[in-house]
Order: C-alpha cells, then structure tokens, then sequence
C-alpha cells in the first residue's frame, strides 16, 4: 500500500541538500507514488539535480523570503497549496528549528495533529504510522493519523539511510506564499557562524563528548584535543550545556544531536536517558565514568570505571606515542 | 510590560515515568513540578521586565487534577500571577490542542510578549510554542538563546546548527527560549510566603468557550496503536580503571581501526 504524494521539506547544507533532506526523499520513495521536495527561497535550480537524484520530481519553492525566519512563510505556501487541492498526502520535515517552525505553523493553519520524534513511518490503509521513542528511547510507541490528511510528521535526523535513486533532474515550480496576516515579520539581520575545522558533530566518524564528570569548564580542553587526535568531534551533554561550558551546538540528546558515528566515547557523562537516545546508535560505544552505577555503562561496549582526570590524559599520551 | 510566560508542569525526571495501560498518556498521578525548561523562560521573563523599569510577568499552564506545584515555584520566582486550565476532558490531547487552550487562556491577557520554553522535558514535541504563536496570529521567534527588548520590537539571537542569528521581530511577538540562557533564582523563603496569596485562577474548557468533543483524545487526530519495548543495546565488558584502563581503550580503537 502507498500513499499518492508525499512533500519533504527540502533543507539546504551550504550548496548541497542537507543529509536529512535525503534520507527523507529515500523513506518517501518506498510510502509514495509521486515524492517531491518543498524549498524556501527562490534558487530550487540549484538543487534540483541533486534533489532530482534522490527521487524528487518536483521542487516548490516559496520565492525570496526577504530574510524572514522561514516559518510562517513556508506552512502558509503550503497552506495555500493544500487549500487549493494541490497539496499532498503527507508531508515530511526533519526535526530541525525551521522544520519544527513551519510544521507546526503548518498544522494551525490546516488544523491538523503532527506527530514529532518519528523515527519510522509506515503506510497502513489510507493513513500513516509514526514510530517514536519514548522514555529515552527504553519504550516505542506507534501513532496513527486518524483525522484528514496532508499528514504533518517531524522526523528525526539520522532515522534512514539516504540512497540515491536514478531519478532525473526535478522540475522547480513556485507556490504562493498567500497572506501572512500579523504573523510575519520576524527578520533575520545579521548571521553569526562559528568557525571550526573538524568534522561535524552530525557527521564525524569519531565523538567525544564531555558531562558533569569534568568537574569544570576548563577540563573540556581535554575533550576537545582527544576529539581532534582522533579527527572526530567534540560533543556534551546537556548538563554541561546547560551551565554554559560549551555552547548548544555541541550537544548531544533528544535535545541537541542525534549522532550514530563508528565510535562514540563518553567521558564523565552518567547517561541520562536526555543523553542516551540521541547517541545509543552508535556503532561502538566506549565509556569512562568513576561511578560503576551509571546507566552509561549499560548502553557501552567497553566501560571503564575510573576518573576521566586520569584515564584521558594517559590516552592522549598513549595516542600520542604512537 | 506584560510577559506572559507558558508553564509546563511535569512528573520529576528522576522518576523515569511509565505510560498508563490503559489510557497510553503519561501517567500523571504523581506530584508534579515545574518543567527545569520552562524556570528560564520564567527568568528571562522576570529580568526583561526590570530591564523594561516595570511591568508585568503573568502564567498559564494546562495540567491534569487541578495541579499547581510548578506553578506555586514560578510564582515565588517572582510572576505575578497564574492560570491553570484543568480539566478532566484534556486528557490523551496532543500539542496542537494544547496551543489551543494555552492561545485561549493568553488571548485576551494583553500580552507584549509571550515567552515559553522551546520543549518540554517529558514530551519533547517542540511544537507548542510556535503553535501558540499561530493560533494567535503572532510572529515569532523560537530557540531564542538571548532576549533584548527595544520598544516595540523584540531582538533576538536565534540558535542555528553553525551558531546563531539575530532576528528582530515587531512585537507582540511569541518567544521561545533554549534552556540554560539564563541562570534561573531560586526562590526565596520571602518568595514562597508571598507566592501563596498571589492572584490564581482555574478554568475548565467551558470557560475558555471550547468542549469535550474538540480536545483530548477526541480532538487529537491520533491514536496510539501500538506500545513495545525498544531492542535494548548488549552491555559490553566493564573495567575498574587499574591506572593502565586506557591501554584497553587503544586495543579497542585499533581494533576498530580508528588509529
């Protein structure tokens, strides 16, 4: 059983579709007939062979934004759409700021339910199926749409793997962005982006990651010279987070990254549940925490129950003597 | 100005929760306190309005039982006054109809501002905020990780993956707000004596002009169809660290291959 269309919210990655952006084209393809991608902004030619290549036949674009956050413009270029009867059956954004901002925009002006936190989605009948993690990812729970569609469903990153299909290069049609009544207006005026020069968290073969068990700010020095000796990247988690070590983009949970990288070491982190479902699919998992009780060690191929004061300063020789 | 903030308040995280059998929602009947992710809206909200030489912070929270324990902390922080819409027909409702109330017991409070946290710590759909924002046909800025405001328009720096934006939005304006952007008070002894006169009103759904058909599971265009337990991840071999425990970490890397 398949669904007629499925919509993905297209995202881009500089001058590339975002990894998440085509791991959704790759699920929609096996739930869909017809998959095309929605895009805001007015350069879809520039990604319609990319976005072409993983199945989309069509890109709506909403036209230049005027640095407007994305939100209400795209759910209401949607909404037009869909009152129009051109929309699809169901729609797929990643879970992702603007993804979260236009799907739930979306769902007021449709009046429609959204299910968030899908790491799976299935055709049954006329209706779809999100699976979601819940209790840190201990309990799934399945949710069925049992109203009208378009379905809304924010799925989290790194739940497909993205496959390539031979599909031609997309054809790029505009939508109209309608009326915004007094929702618009928020602006983007300036953009701050952070230098770095390792791999990224989302992406890197190897993390690191840092919590509480640091004892202080200073000591995630360590986290990152280990991150870089093994060309991965640092990751944290919330806690440290939260009391302002290191910034947001470094963290690692249900809030923050998903990463699913070869290697994932966990020094100082207890393994709140927060934690454990944003890094559980990890291919290997090495952890170092001085309390033998931590549910850390429970998820972790290799445990060491000592003090990461210790233990990463000798790795870092040991490595260094290699 | 008035600043209106959104409260979610939720079972202790230290207990892991469990889901009724019998209803599928959150099991509930345990005392409830504020959402640690919702005490920074209610700061922001606080030190806004002294940078602003006065005003107003106000409440609203939807929970089961009439609950008010997380509202009583964000009060004794230093709001000044709450509305909790209970109501035994809002069970099994998901986020869109929880904006709806939320929206509705909003409307009509004046807001410049409204302030809440981007998720929730227990549900974590993330969507409330912006669906608040929509119902109420406002514009609005989410993951916000600084706040300033300047007449009549908000300033923000927006999270982003690389690092932030500065967004300014005209107000009144909805606001979300990441956790940690602020280090929240800690109520003080005067705070919580005072906390117990403030101003509290409950309202059933009636009150907010809506009914049973349009909320709870009936209104949720959902159904939990099924409930397992997730495969759970082999525990590997666990070493106390002898002084020469990162010897076994390098074997695994190179193992791996890694190095």
């Amino acid at each position: 059983m398949t669904l007629d269309t499925i919509w993905v919210y297209a995202e881009a990655d500089g001058d590339k579709p975002s990894t998440t952006t085509l791991e959704l084209l790759t699920k929609a393809r096996d739930l869909a007939d017809t998959v095309c991608c929605v895009m805001a902004g007015d350069n879809g030619d520039d990604f319609a062979e990319a976005l072409g290549s993983y199945g989309a036949e069509t890109i709506y674009q909403t036209g230049d934004l005027e640095g407007s956050l994305v939100g209400v413009p795209v759910a209401s270029a949607i909404a037009e759409a869909v009152d129009a009867g051109d929309g699809p059956d169901a729609i797929l954004f990643g879970t992702s700021y603007d993804g979260r901002d236009i799907a739930a925009r979306l769902s007021v002006k449709l009046d429609r339910t959204v299910i968030t936190n899908v790491v799976d989605v299935e055709v049954d009948g006329d209706s779809v199926v999100g699976t979601e993690p819940i209790f840190g990812g201990a309990t799934e729970i399945k949710t069925k749409f049992t109203g009208e569609g378009p379905y809304i469903l924010l799925v989290r990153p790194k739940s497909f793997a993205p496959e390539p299909s031979d599909g031609a290069e997309a054809d790029v049609e505009d939508l109209d962005v309608g009326d915004l009544g007094n929702s618009g207006g928020a602006t983007v005026v300036n953009v701050h982006a952070a230098e770095s020069d390792g791999p990224r968290l989302d992406e890197a073969e190897v993390v690191v990651s840092g919590g509480r068990g640091l004892g202080e700010s200073e000591k995630f020095d360590m986290i990152e010279t280990l991150a870089k000796n093994l060309k991965g990247a640092a990751g944290a988690s919330r806690a440290i987070v939260d009391a302002g070590w290191v910034p947001y983009s470094y963290q690692v949970g249900q809030t923050g990254k998903v990463v699913k990288p070869t290697v994932y070491i966990a020094a100082g982190i207890s393994g709140a549940t927060q934690h454990l479902v944003g890094m559980k699919g990890s291919k290997n998992i090495i952890a170092i925490n001085k309390d033998a009780e931590a549910p850390i060690f429970g998820v972790a191929d290799l445990g060491i129950v000592g003090d990461v004061h210790s233990v990463v300063p000798k790795l870092l020789e040991a490595l260094a003597n290699r | 100005m008035k600043v209106v903030v959104c409260v979610k308040q939720i079972p202790d995280p230290a207990d892991p929760g469990a889901l009724d059998p019998e209803t599928r929602t959150l099991k509930r009947d345990v005392k409830l306190i504020l959402d640690e992710s919702d005490s920074y809206g209610v700061e922001m909200a606080l030190q806004l309005v002294d940078a602003a030489g006065g005003g107003e912070v106000t409440l609203v929270s939807m929970a089961p039982n009439g609950e008010r324990s997380g509202l009583s902390t964000a009060l004794a922080m230093g709001a000044e006054s709450a509305t909790l819409v209970s109501d035994p027909a809002l069970v099994g409702s998901d986020a869109l109809t929880t904006a709806k109330i939320l929206a509705a017991a909003i409307a009509g409070q004046g807001a410049d501002l409204v302030i809440a946290g981007s998720e929730s710590s227990d549900g974590y759909t993330g969507t409330v905020p912006e669906q608040i924002a929509a119902v109420l046909d406002m514009p609005s800025v989410t993951a916000a990780k600084a706040i300033e405001v300047d007449g009549s328009t908000v300033k923000v720096q927006r999270q982003t993956d690389a690092g932030y934006d500065e967004v300014e939005c005209p107000m009144p304006a909805l606001v979300s707000v990441t956790a940690g952007v602020v280090e929240p008070r800690y109520p003080s002894f005067k705070g919580i004596m005072a906390a117990k006169s403030k101003p509290f009103e409950e309202k059933s759904i009636a009150d907010l002009g809506m009914s049973a058909d349009q909320v709870g599971w009936a209104g949720a265009n959902q159904e939990i169809t099924d409930v397992t337990d997730a495969p759970t991840r082999e525990a590997g071999d666990v070493f106390e660290d002898d002084g020469e425990a990162h010897l076994k970490i390098v074997a695994f890397l190179e193992n791996l291959k890694v190095i």
